[in-house]
């Protein structure tokens, strides 16, 4: 790329990277212009955090070049991306709660006084100047705990600032915002634009990226779809590209005949994380736990299934009563927990596939008390298969193994205890698409076969495509059930983070694309 | 184009059929090789690390029949086999406390408690036949005191087990102060030491095999030690497979008690001396022939049959550098470099193959990125 004034500001230049066997970015350009709001949408998986990663000095591409006003940059570090101009603010803000609003921003270049002491003041100063600069109203003497989400973001913001940051890229900044701080979040963001910084933008909320962005890239299992100005696409387009099918396909239609109630927990309750939780799982059912991350979902399941602890309330399996703190009960009751950590919870990652698929019926699996005669391996052996995993030798060690191979033993490991209800905490977390598709269907299935399913996802499409129900968790209680036909990406969000559904923005399609952008998101300032 | 993929070792399931025809993702599928292998490359190294301590064994044996006078004498090989005898039975239990990640350094208190407890019966006018399983029980339940430290109470395996090091021994000698008590039947004395028929063979063998037999099919053939393994490598995902880790815990602690408390009656027996101090600093001995075994520190892996190379690598070794006149000090000193080395070889043949790998892989990569094993998210 010759240097112009024309040219992109930052250009991401066919870059690849993989992670031993997964290709995670392949062969990715994205051209983002100074002064203008490029952003960066795909599924999860889609290979966004990676790029994010790249230009925030966190991995090396593999091939390809990241250019800067024309110049080729070399990341090996954040110092390097941070040197070079480039910061990143994640969805979760990284400031030191104990210190001050100043001295965080001051972190990464304190200012120096007399015998290399800090200078605490001009700290403040130069806090309060940025302040000035972004148009917001903090104190930079007080400290950082105790902030908003959306004003620990602002002062992540400033501190790049003041580091003469000329390309601001925002990882999913909006996730765990309200609708007022997304509009004051993004007041701050038109500023810096006028100011001629570019932006890489994260978001899965459409109406913020029509609301903000000027330049669109879809990206999809790892590659470069497309990017067009924003103006030449609507929302229904970009959301077919994502994909890359239709969307009545995110709706695999399951005529569902739910049964009896298998799974019932009444006012279950757990000191300071969740309160009063109630819902019926009937069999045949998949029901949807959804909610922001933080909002008790696997804290809920887990103690449903006996790993955690809980103070108060019911879980009854087809009827009978569950005692409480104990897997085991919960096991030969017939409940299966398939849990959201697959590294720590799911597998013993040093043991070897055979161990893990057969590892909590180490004991049914016995004769006489001896684990002899191969019956360890014929079982692995033939739900392995079942479940199409991919390995060499059931001795290896699952941590050979793919995400989705890694998720298809553990799979493999519960639907073997033969459970009545199953309960999948992020079923497809980190794995690849062709694999998520797969675990979709075998839910499907499990439920047409009469188990009783509950999913807890934070992937709003897999929740509204698999689930007959939904039900939302706000700071650890059940605040909203919803039918399939009530289910958006909207109802399920305004119900998670406790916004009443406003009225340009509710929808009555079931469809997952996303109306017009509401317009009180139109920011002026 | 990276140089890994070059190996495809794909297995003949028909996985593909279901994958969806999309032209995305073809490669994603493939297994490759190259990333693969060096891992299990070491997993096979350290599995085979039991088969390499046993080898060592026998080469020590074979060596010391050859070069030291008297090693391969029929009394000699009494005397190791007794001299083995406390190390190899409390390594038994030893092993599967190890192997959940967990330590028990106690053991030769409770070995010295137990001695001493047997001595006072035995002056109180007691049987033997009424001590033996008494000593037994006391074992049992100074290892269930050190599991319920642990399992209970949640403290650290070695905190407790020093703390209870110190407490056990000190109330051996409460118990018997500093005398020792000798005068006990030699119809059991003499068993002890004695061997079977007009072999060479003590015994007590008997005793070594049943127990070895015992605790290594448990280990290698039962739920518990499937649960033993898991808790060790990945506590977390044992637990939410419901094994019942605490339960586990502290049941072998309490089995680890029993067999020392055994061992103090098997020890006093075999010296016809009953003393307070009997057996202390063993638990080091035992401790470095588990770990020598090839049992991970850090729990999760190991064999039985490398622990029993461990012990007859450690004891014969002992054994011949004794009959060379060599001194208890420099004995200590092979112990302890022994230990420290089963401690860090494995861990320095990872870092070699770690290195030798990324090595590899920056001269085969244009770009020289690090290997990575974890998978984006």
């Amino acid at each position: 790329m010759p240097p112009d004034s024309t040219g992109p500001l930052l250009h991401v230049h066919n870059v690849s990277k993989s992670f031993g066997v997964v290709a995670a970015v392949r062969d990715v350009s994205i051209p983002v212009y100074a002064g203008e709001a490029h952003a960066l949408v795909g599924e999860n998986g889609a290979g966004k955090s990676t790029i994010v990663k790249m230009l925030a000095g966190v991995h090396r591409p593999d091939t390809g070049s990241i250019d800067l006003a024309g110049r080729p940059l070399d990341l090996r570090s954040p110092a390097d991306a941070r040197a070079a101009g480039i910061a990143v603010i994640y969805q979760e803000p990284t400031l030191f709660p104990d210190l001050s609003v100043a001295e965080n921003i001051a972190m990464t270049r304190p200012p120096r006084g007399r015998f290399g002491m800090i200078d605490r003041h001009r700290a403040a100063r130069t806090a309060a100047d940025l302040f000035a600069r972004l148009g917001v109203e903090i104190d930079p003497a007080r400290p950082a705990r105790g902030l908003s989400i959306a004003d620990q973001q602002i002062v992540e913001i400033a501190k790049a600032l003041s580091m003469d940051t000329r390309v601001l890229v925002m990882d999913e900044p909006t996730a765990a915002l309200t609708s007022v701080e997304v509009e004051r979040l993004f007041a701050v963001a038109r500023s810096l634009l006028e100011q001629g910084t570019a932006i890489v933008f994260i978001s899965h909320r459409f109406e913020e990226i029509t609301a903000l962005c000027a330049r669109v890239t879809v990206m999809r299992d790892g590659q470069h779809v497309s990017t067009d100005l924003m103006a030449d696409l609507d929302v229904d387009e970009i959301v077919r590209r994502m994909v890359g099918r239709d969307l009545s396909a995110l709706h695999p239609q399951r005529t569902a005949a739910p049964g009896e109630v298998m799974l019932q927990v009444e006012g279950l309750g757990r000191d300071g994380v969740f309160e009063d939780v109630s819902f019926t799982v009937r069999s045949g059912e998949i029901v949807a736990l959804a909610g922001l991350v933080g909002s008790g979902r696997s804290e809920v399941v887990q103690a449903v299934f006996g790993v955690d602890r809980r103070d108060r309330g019911t879980v009854r399996v087809g009827g009978q009563r569950l005692r409480p703190n104990s897997p085991r009960a919960a096991m030969s009751a017939g409940l299966a927990l398939v849990p959201e950590d697959r590294r720590l919870q799911g597998l013993v990652m040093d043991a070897s596939i055979q161990r893990n698929v057969t590892l909590p019926r180490a004991g049914s699996l016995a004769r006489v008390g001896l684990l002899l005669g191969g019956a360890e391996r014929r079982s692995a052996e033939e739900w392995a298969t079942r479940l199409q995993t991919k390995y060499h030798r059931l001795s290896d060690a699952v941590s050979t193994l793919s995400g989705g191979n890694q998720q298809k033993v553990v799979l493999a490991k519960w639907l073997a205890t033969m459970p009545r209800v199953l309960i999948i905490d992020e079923p497809t977390r980190g794995i690849d698409v062709g694999t998520k598709a797969e675990v979709h269907r075998l839910i499907s299935g499990l439920a047409t076969d009469g188990v009783a399913v509950v999913v807890v996802s934070s992937e709003l499409p897999e929740v509204l495509s698999l689930a007959d129900r939904v039900l939302v968790m706000r700071e650890g209680r059940l605040v909203r059930e919803l039918d399939r036909d009530e289910a958006t990406e909207e109802s399920v969000m305004f119900a998670a983070v406790g916004q009443g559904p406003q009225p340009a923005a509710t929808a009555e399609s079931a469809s997952t694309a996303t109306s017009e952008p509401a317009p009180e998101l139109e920011v002026s300032r | 184009m990276s140089a890994d993929v070059s190996v495809d070792v794909s297995v003949d399931v028909s996985a593909d059929a279901s994958a969806p025809g999309r032209p995305g993702a073809p490669e994603r599928a493939v297994r490759a090789g190259g990333p693969v292998r060096p891992v299990t490359a070491v997993l096979a190294r350290l599995a085979g690390w039991d088969v390499a301590v046993i080898a060592l064994a026998a080469l020590v044996i074979v060596l010391a029949s050859v070069f030291v006078d008297n090693f391969g004498s029929s009394r000699n090989f009494t005397f190791l086999v007794l001299d083995l005898l406390p190390i190899v039975l409390i390594a038994l239990p030893m092993t599967f406390v190890i192997a959940t990640g967990e330590i028990d350094l106690s053991v030769a208190s409770v070995l010295g408690l137990s001695s001493a407890v047997m001595g006072y019966l035995w002056n109180q006018g007691m049987t033997i036949e009424t001590i033996i399983p008494l000593c037994v029980l006391l074992g049992a339940a100074l290892g269930a005191v050190n599991g319920l430290f642990v399992t209970a109470l949640g403290l650290p395996s070695l905190a407790v087990t020093i703390g209870t090091l110190a407490l056990y021994r000190g109330l051996a000698f409460v118990v018997l102060g500093d005398t020792a008590v000798a005068d006990f039947p030699s119809s059991y004395t003499s068993w002890v030491t004695g061997t079977i028929g007009g072999t060479s063979i003590p015994n007590v063998a008997i005793i070594i095999v049943a127990l070895a037999v015992v605790f290594g099919v448990l280990l290698h053939a039962t739920p518990i030690g499937r649960w033993t393994f898991a808790a060790g490598a990945g506590e977390q995902a044992a637990r939410f497979a419901g094994v019942r880790i605490p339960m586990l815990k502290f049941w072998l602690y309490v089995a680890t008690g029993a067999v020392a408390g055994l061992t103090g009656v098997l020890w006093t027996l075999r010296y016809s001396s009953a003393r307070a101090d009997n057996g202390s600093g063993l638990e080091l001995a035992v401790v470095a022939a588990v770990l020598l075994g090839g049992v991970s520190i850090f729990g999760g892996r190991g064999t039985l049959p490398g622990v029993l190379g461990g012990v007859v690598l450690l004891a014969s070794l002992q054994n011949a550098l004794r009959l060379s006149d060599v001194s208890n000090e420099a004995l200590n000193i092979v112990v302890g470099a022994l230990l420290v080395a089963s401690v860090l070889l494995p861990n320095v043949t990872q870092a070699v193959r770690a290195g030798t790998d990324r090595f590899r892989r920056r001269h085969s990569h244009p770009t020289g990125s690090p290997p990575l094993t974890a998978a984006p998210r």
